[in-house]
């Protein structure tokens, strides 16, 4: 894990980081905590995010020799900023740079729940769409054409219950696969409009000119174009020194 | 590479035209991606019986909205107050009995007097009042309240009052923090920090306490009991939930107008809005539930409650038997106190009983009975028709239990709620103002009542 951004992660309160890093958001009351719990057990640490009134819940898993360090967001409907919440997903994700991203989401009102992971796939390829509360969607006579969604996003789609601990196993073989490089995603972005895109293609170079050429330089884009004053606060807490590593980096 | 940023930023400004004509457009396509995505792998069989909606149209109504909130909590009320009557009995004639015993045992082993008072009269006797008098209702209501979080019901409480706190210039949320408060103030206050504006989470932090926690919810039901004794109207139980449920929506009404003069002066400004999501209703693993609730919510409360009893009833028995100039710490003290006790139609030993509650307000009627036993009238106190005998005799009326209730309701939070709004706010000014805010209102309340009552000729 040469070039792990340990930098950032401590500005998380996240002290050593020699395992790889993998965060769960997901939205409010989808058993993100359920999840979080069947996977971790035990091995469970909570405090609060550093200066902030949220609590962090992280802990750690062993799978196929692989220890894992979870890190659970805050339960958030976007990654917009609008709240101390959203933020500090946002800004997880963003500039924590965790190895993969489980977005849970709940398999009774998976439209909404799509409205995050949208937002999160523009910020890192890196994610696991985990479905769940399936047990309840079954019971209400819903059906979800999995393999269609994965081909759709072109990240990994895993249906589980946490309540009954369905799908786990998956799960975790998933996320395993994620952070040893063996499975590289290649999500699909969203277009916008030709204003939008005309914009963004005018800004663009001068941006990977100062955070490299990686994929999110495009999300950078777009939230300097929304006028996102957050994100620049941000890139002067957290990236002081260096510009953010290249995920090629990040994983080889 | 900040003098770089700023410049891109603006670059990026002056390439989106209009103010948040971006953020608007990136967010519609995110909305437009999600539903297209969802309709083409999502396959709903037929739109099944949808029992959610149907429940929330009734539930959520403007018609049937608030009587059914008050139905429920009437019937939590009834349910608590008529089962915890007779194993409140029975643990109490248990506990007495023991104290027998134990009495039996410092005799026989020739332990002097004072030890015997310290241990026997005042370390155990204020310990089995504690359980007897705590332990019932808490078991009863602790279950009841997680089984109605369970369910899905709390955000419905929250959807409904929405508007009242709108109004109040306060946060919609805050009357989830206020759900909270009734199992422990000090977890409705840390429950505060849902709430993003720190104007509004102060406004929630400073007015949690006007819901009665479950620490004072044995009081006010033991009061009610005394108050329609004292009234001649015995044995109702129906009027003593509706005497509580009464108490439980002054509390509310109290918290809406002490929001809103708050957010008129110290904490100005607009409420903000937020989006509250109603999550489906699901079945609640009730064995899991009250397993839960028992281990995790009571049993946890009744130690805390414990171990602060233990040494505030050797404090109590010290203080009543100690005697300076030939009446005791606890006389004296009490006499300080009586002329604003009597003023606000109780008495000094009451006001000295919820002082030194302050650790936790399951003790304050233990400290009063403390208080009048050691003043001479010695009698075996089996559950609460003894109870009313006592109180009675210590020149109690129905203004008197009132009060206690009302008092109850309304003083300052105890000390670990008072230490958790501290952790809370960074601040002993705010603090401060919560115990201030509710025990001036508390007792402004109390002297309107006893004077009226006087005034009118009816005490």
């Amino acid at each position: 894990m040469k070039g792990q951004p340990v930098q950032p992660l401590l500005r998380f309160g996240i002290e050593k980081a020699d395992s790889p890093v993998v965060a769960l958001a997901g939205n409010p009351n989808t058993g993100k905590t359920t999840i979080f719990n069947a996977l971790t057990g035990l091995n469970q640490h909570t405090g609060n995010w550093p200066g902030k009134t949220v609590v962090q819940a992280r802990g750690k898993y062993c799978y196929g020799g692989q220890e894992v360090v979870l890190v659970d967001l805050p339960g958030t409907y976007s990654l917009l900023a609008n709240s101390v919440e959203e933020q500090i997903a946002r800004d997880f994700i963003y500039f924590g740079r965790p190895a993969a991203t489980i977005v849970v989401a709940d398999a009774t009102c998976l439209e909404r729940n799509l409205n995050l992971l949208l937002q999160v796939v523009e910020i890192t390829p890196f994610v696991i769409l985990c479905i769940n509360l399936i047990d309840e969607a079954r019971r209400k006579l819903i059906k979800i054409d999995f393999a269609r969604l994965q081909e759709r996003l072109g990240i990994p789609v895993v249906p589980v219950s946490g309540r009954t601990g369905e799908g786990l196993e998956l799960l975790k073989k998933t996320v395993l696969e994620m952070v040893t490089g063996q499975l590289r995603p290649s999500p699909k972005q969203i277009i916008y409009d030709g204003e939008v895109e005309g914009a963004l293609h005018q800004i663009l170079p001068e941006i990977k000119g100062i955070v490299g050429d990686d994929a999110t330089s495009r999300w950078l884009a777009l939230r300097l174009l929304e006028g996102d004053e957050t994100v620049v606060q941000g890139i002067q807490h957290y990236l002081t020194t260096d510009p953010p590593p290249r995920l090629e980096e990040v994983l080889a | 590479m900040s003098v770089d940023l700023g410049r891109i930023l603006q670059r990026a400004q002056d390439l989106s035209c209009g103010e948040d004509a971006v953020r608007d457009k990136v967010v519609a396509r995110i909305y437009q991606e999600a539903e297209s995505l969802a309709s083409e792998v999502v396959m709903a069989e037929k739109p099944a019986r949808d029992w959610d909606t149907l429940i929330d149209d009734v539930l959520t109504s403007k018609r049937f909205g608030y009587p059914s909130m008050l139905a429920l909590l009437a019937f939590v009320l009834w349910l608590t107050i008529s089962g915890a009557n007779l194993p409140s009995q029975l643990l109490a004639r248990l506990l007495f009995a023991g104290e027998e015993g134990l009495s039996r045992l410092f005799l026989s082993f020739g332990a002097p007097d004072w030890l015997h008072g310290l241990l026997v009269l005042g370390v155990y006797r204020c310990l089995a009042w504690v359980v007897s008098v705590m332990l019932p209702p808490m078991a009863i209501f602790f279950p009841l309240f997680t089984l109605l979080e369970d369910l899905g019901y709390l955000p419905r409480v929250a959807f409904n009052l929405d508007g009242f706190f709108q109004k109040a210039g306060a946060h919609g949320k805050q009357a989830l923090t206020m759900s909270m408060g009734f199992g422990c103030n000090a977890a409705g206050v840390i429950a505060c920090r849902i709430i993003e504006s720190p104007r509004e989470r102060l406004i929630a932090i400073l007015t949690n306490n006007f819901v009665p926690c479950n620490g004072r919810f044995p009081t006010l039901i033991a009061m009610s009991n005394i108050f329609l004794g004292a009234m001649a109207l015995n044995g109702s139980s129906f009027l003593a939930v509706l005497l509580v449920a009464g108490l439980v929506v002054g509390g509310i009404a109290i918290t809406l107008v002490v929001s809103r003069l708050l957010s008129a002066t110290l904490l100005k400004g607009i409420p903000s809005h937020f989006a509250l999501e109603l999550p489906p209703y699901r079945p609640p693993q009730v064995l899991q539930v009250i397993l839960r609730s028992v281990f995790d919510r009571t049993l946890f409360v009744l130690w805390r409650a414990v171990k602060v009893a233990a040494p505030a009833g050797a404090v109590a028995w010290g203080l009543a038997n100690i005697h300076v100039d030939g009446l005791s710490l606890l006389g004296h003290t009490a006499q300080v106190l009586e002329p604003l006790g009597a003023a606000m139609g109780l008495d000094g030993v009451i006001l000295l009983a919820f002082i030194l509650g302050l650790p936790a307000n399951e003790i304050v009627i233990p400290i009063i009975l403390m208080g009048y036993l050691s003043a001479g009238a010695m009698l075996e106190l089996e559950g609460l028709p003894a109870l009313r005998e006592l109180l009675l005799a210590n020149g109690w009326t129905w203004v008197t239990a009132l009060n206690m209730m009302l008092f109850s309701l309304l003083h300052f939070p105890c000390g670990t709620t008072l230490l958790t709004i501290r952790k809370e706010t960074q601040s002993w000014k705010w603090t401060l103002l919560a115990a201030l805010i509710p025990t001036l209102i508390g007792t402004a309340v109390c002297i309107l009542v006893a004077q009226g009552a006087r005034l009118v000729g009816l005490a």
